[in-house]
């Protein structure tokens, strides 16, 4: 692609919306994903005694929950993105494709 | 499964496959197995796998005529094919044998240890699957170099991409020797080549496409088999984990009171598999090593090829999200299988030394396990998968190791991107060859060595060296040829360096005397990287050279196509 064509659909509306939808979307993901990891790690260092809690009368603790929850949530949040990447962005960008390269 | 007449073995087989044993978990130092007698269940099951994979690969090879199908096969696989694909690529024989050990011995440790593995593939699906797919056509070099001077870069890719490849093989193929004197009761250097032998072929004759698929066959093997048995556990326990948890509890409990604990001290030991034990030595290591983990895997070079086998960034996608759900639920699987060996295996005299300590060592259980819930054909079976396993992963690796020779180094360093597909394909072929017979004899020479910590040193140079350089050069404007080949340089050095400092190379490996270790961490990824990002930033920014103003003017075009796909490369013809 030569610079004049992607400067132009660089000054595309519809490629900025594109860019900056996807880019916020992806990143409020990754931070999402890192604060639930590492906090995981962090209550795993520091909060063992949390983790230990026991949940009704009998052997099962906060933690296995949590820690199962942590890998729901790891499957659930990729395909949440993929999602509305495969929709709405792919759809976003056969428009940009259309408009510029008409 | 024969009764056993070795002595006890006190040595895991394949613990270094995956485990770092310097995070306290179930990962006794890596020794020498003792030879079973012959399994010919599994070895029966396994020719089956033989056949059907060599006959796939017979008709794959009629299709691999160009260098694209010999990489990307052809680009024409399909999302959710490719997600199985990654599934079987990433989830290793130490992943199944050696974390359902990990659960059995501490429980929930083993949780923590399999999350690690799986966080990383939100990542690559929010930052990287689709922008690589729009940007590569072969290797991850494509996308690093994508606006860079090609030498200087390529040559940094291709090096990146052969130590991971070098290690992870190594630990793959001393891992199939030591559990095939197990599972099967042949000599270790006979498994050595078969795998490498049968690694040849699949990669010489079908390249991605036959790879592709005894990736895919696996994948499901594995996940049928895993789901087998977990199922029967539950099953066993009328499908409720409390029950599970309970009996498990109280075998623990047990175990300890036999082992002269008082009431108390048993129980708490029975109960400590419900919550984190002694995962955590120090809360670095435990970063640092989460950090290897999570990033490693988004720089892992056999995994990251497997984006341009698919058409475009939408099946692209859909792989990521696809792998993440088998892998999670393979993942959920060993937890089960972990805790049913517990109930089933520790209290089955049969799969027991009389010393206490399981037959064949710790990361059999999910083998007894196959026994105890599906019997002897069962047994075989499990045996079986977990060779076509480790064949799956050397494949990928090997195909991966041989395109950064030829493609990177041959076809575009050498001959300035002029070589022709047939000489191309030539190169990948020969390089094929002698990775192959490397990987033989490297197995071999390793047989005795204590090798867990390569499996981790190649996160650990994923994470530090192929990532900061990927991620940046795709997203950051700023990033020059001369920052990303010495940040990336900079990684790859610091996070070898710091590893061989580190207590599992130093102590374990070199044998110097236990808290000599000059780095104290068991995992270099949070310095590693850190030297790895900061060297390409400061380097970038102080770059004043013509090169480097190219280097900043190409990121527009780059990122314009990076985000719509407008001019990347499309799936061949058939």
């Amino acid at each position: 692609m030569d610079t004049s064509v992607a400067a132009r659909i660089a000054a595309n509306p519809d490629y900025q919306r594109l860019k900056s939808t996807r880019s916020s979307f992806g990143w409020t993901l990754t931070i999402a994903t890192l604060v639930v990891y590492y906090g995981f790690i962090l209550l795993v260092a520091f909060g063992k005694n949390l983790l230990a809690i026991p949940l009704g009368s009998g052997v099962m603790t906060l933690g296995i929950p949590v820690g199962i929850g942590v890998i729901i949530f790891t499957i659930v949040v990729t395909a949440i993105y993929v999602r509305r990447a495969n929709s709405e962005f792919d759809a976003l960008a056969e428009k940009v494709r259309q408009e510029v390269l008409k | 499964m024969s009764r056993i007449v070795s002595r006890i073995l006190t040595t895991a087989a394949v613990a270094g496959l995956a485990l770092a044993p310097t995070l306290a978990l179930a990962a006794p130092d890596l020794g020498p197995a003792e030879r079973q007698a012959t399994n010919w269940t599994a070895i029966i099951m396994f020719g089956v796998f033989v056949v059907g994979t060599l006959y796939i690969t017979k008709w794959a090879a009629g299709r691999t005529k160009s260098a694209s199908d010999f990489y990307t096969a052809g680009g024409g696989i399909t999302g959710f094919q490719n997600g199985l694909a990654i599934a079987g690529d990433y989830m290793s024989a130490a992943s199944f044998l050696g974390i359902s050990a990990a659960v059995m011995i501490s429980g929930y440790d083993g949780l923590i240890y399999s999350i690690g593995f799986l966080v990383g593939w939100p990542i690559i699906t929010f930052l990287m699957a689709e922008r690589l797919r729009n940007l590569g056509k072969f290797t991850f070099a494509d996308v690093a170099a994508f606006r860079f001077a090609q030498t200087p870069v390529r040559i940094f890719a291709a090096s990146g991409t052969l130590v991971v490849v070098a290690f992870y093989l190594i630990a793959q193929m001393v891992g199939a020797g030591q559990l095939i004197k197990l599972l099967f009761g042949l000599d270790y250097w006979i498994a050595v080549v078969i795998v490498g032998a049968l690694m040849m072929v699949y990669v010489l004759f079908g390249g991605m496409t036959a790879t592709t698929w005894v990736q895919i066959i696996k994948a499901c093997l594995l996940l049928g088999g895993a789901s087998f048995m977990a199922l029967s556990v539950l099953w066993h326990y009328g499908f409720s984990p409390e029950r599970l948890f309970a009996a498990a509890v109280q075998i623990k409990t047990d175990i300890a009171a036999q082992g002269g604990a008082s009431p108390e001290a048993a129980r708490a030991s029975g109960l400590s598999i419900m919550a984190p034990g002694t995962f955590i030595a120090d809360p670095i290591s435990a970063i640092s090593f989460g950090m290897a983990l999570m990033f490693g895997t988004a720089g892992l070079p056999h995994i990251l090829m497997r984006f341009f086998t698919v058409p475009s960034a939408k099946e692209a996608r859909k792989s990521v999200m696809w792998a993440t759900g088998w892998i999670g639920y393979f993942y959920l699987l060993t937890f089960i299988i972990g805790f049913g060996a517990i109930t089933f295996v520790l209290t089955n005299p049969s799969f027991l030394e009389p010393g206490g300590g399981l037959i064949g060592g710790n990361n059999m259980a999910a083998v007894h396990l196959a026994q105890a819930v599906g019997g002897n054909i069962f047994l075989g079976f499990i045996s079986a998968v977990a060779f076509a396993t480790i064949l799956a992963v050397v494949a990928g690796l090997t195909l991966s190791g041989a395109s950064a020779v030829s493609h990177d180094i041959y076809s575009t360093v050498i001959k300035g991107g002029k070589a022709d597909s047939a000489s191309e394909l030539k190169v990948s072929r020969i390089t094929t060859l002698t990775l192959g017979v490397l990987a033989v004899l490297l197995g071999i020479v390793f047989e005795k060595q204590n090798i867990a910590f390569m499996v981790s040193l190649a996160f650990a140079v994923a994470a530090s060296a192929n990532f900061p350089v990927l991620f940046l050069s795709i997203l950051w404007k700023g990033t020059t040829t001369l920052g990303a080949v010495v940040g990336g340089f900079l990684g790859l050095i610091s996070s070898v360096l710091l590893t061989v400092l580190s207590p599992a190379v130093w102590e374990a490996t070199l044998g110097n005397p236990t808290g000599s270790a000059p780095f104290p961490y068991s995992s270099p990824a949070l310095f590693s990287m850190t030297i790895g990002f900061v060297g390409i930033w400061l380097v970038s920014i102080l770059d004043r050279s013509r090169r480097a103003q190219i280097d900043r003017d190409g990121f527009l075009p780059q990122q314009v196509r990076s985000e719509t796909g407008i001019g990347a490369s499309q799936a061949s013809s058939h």
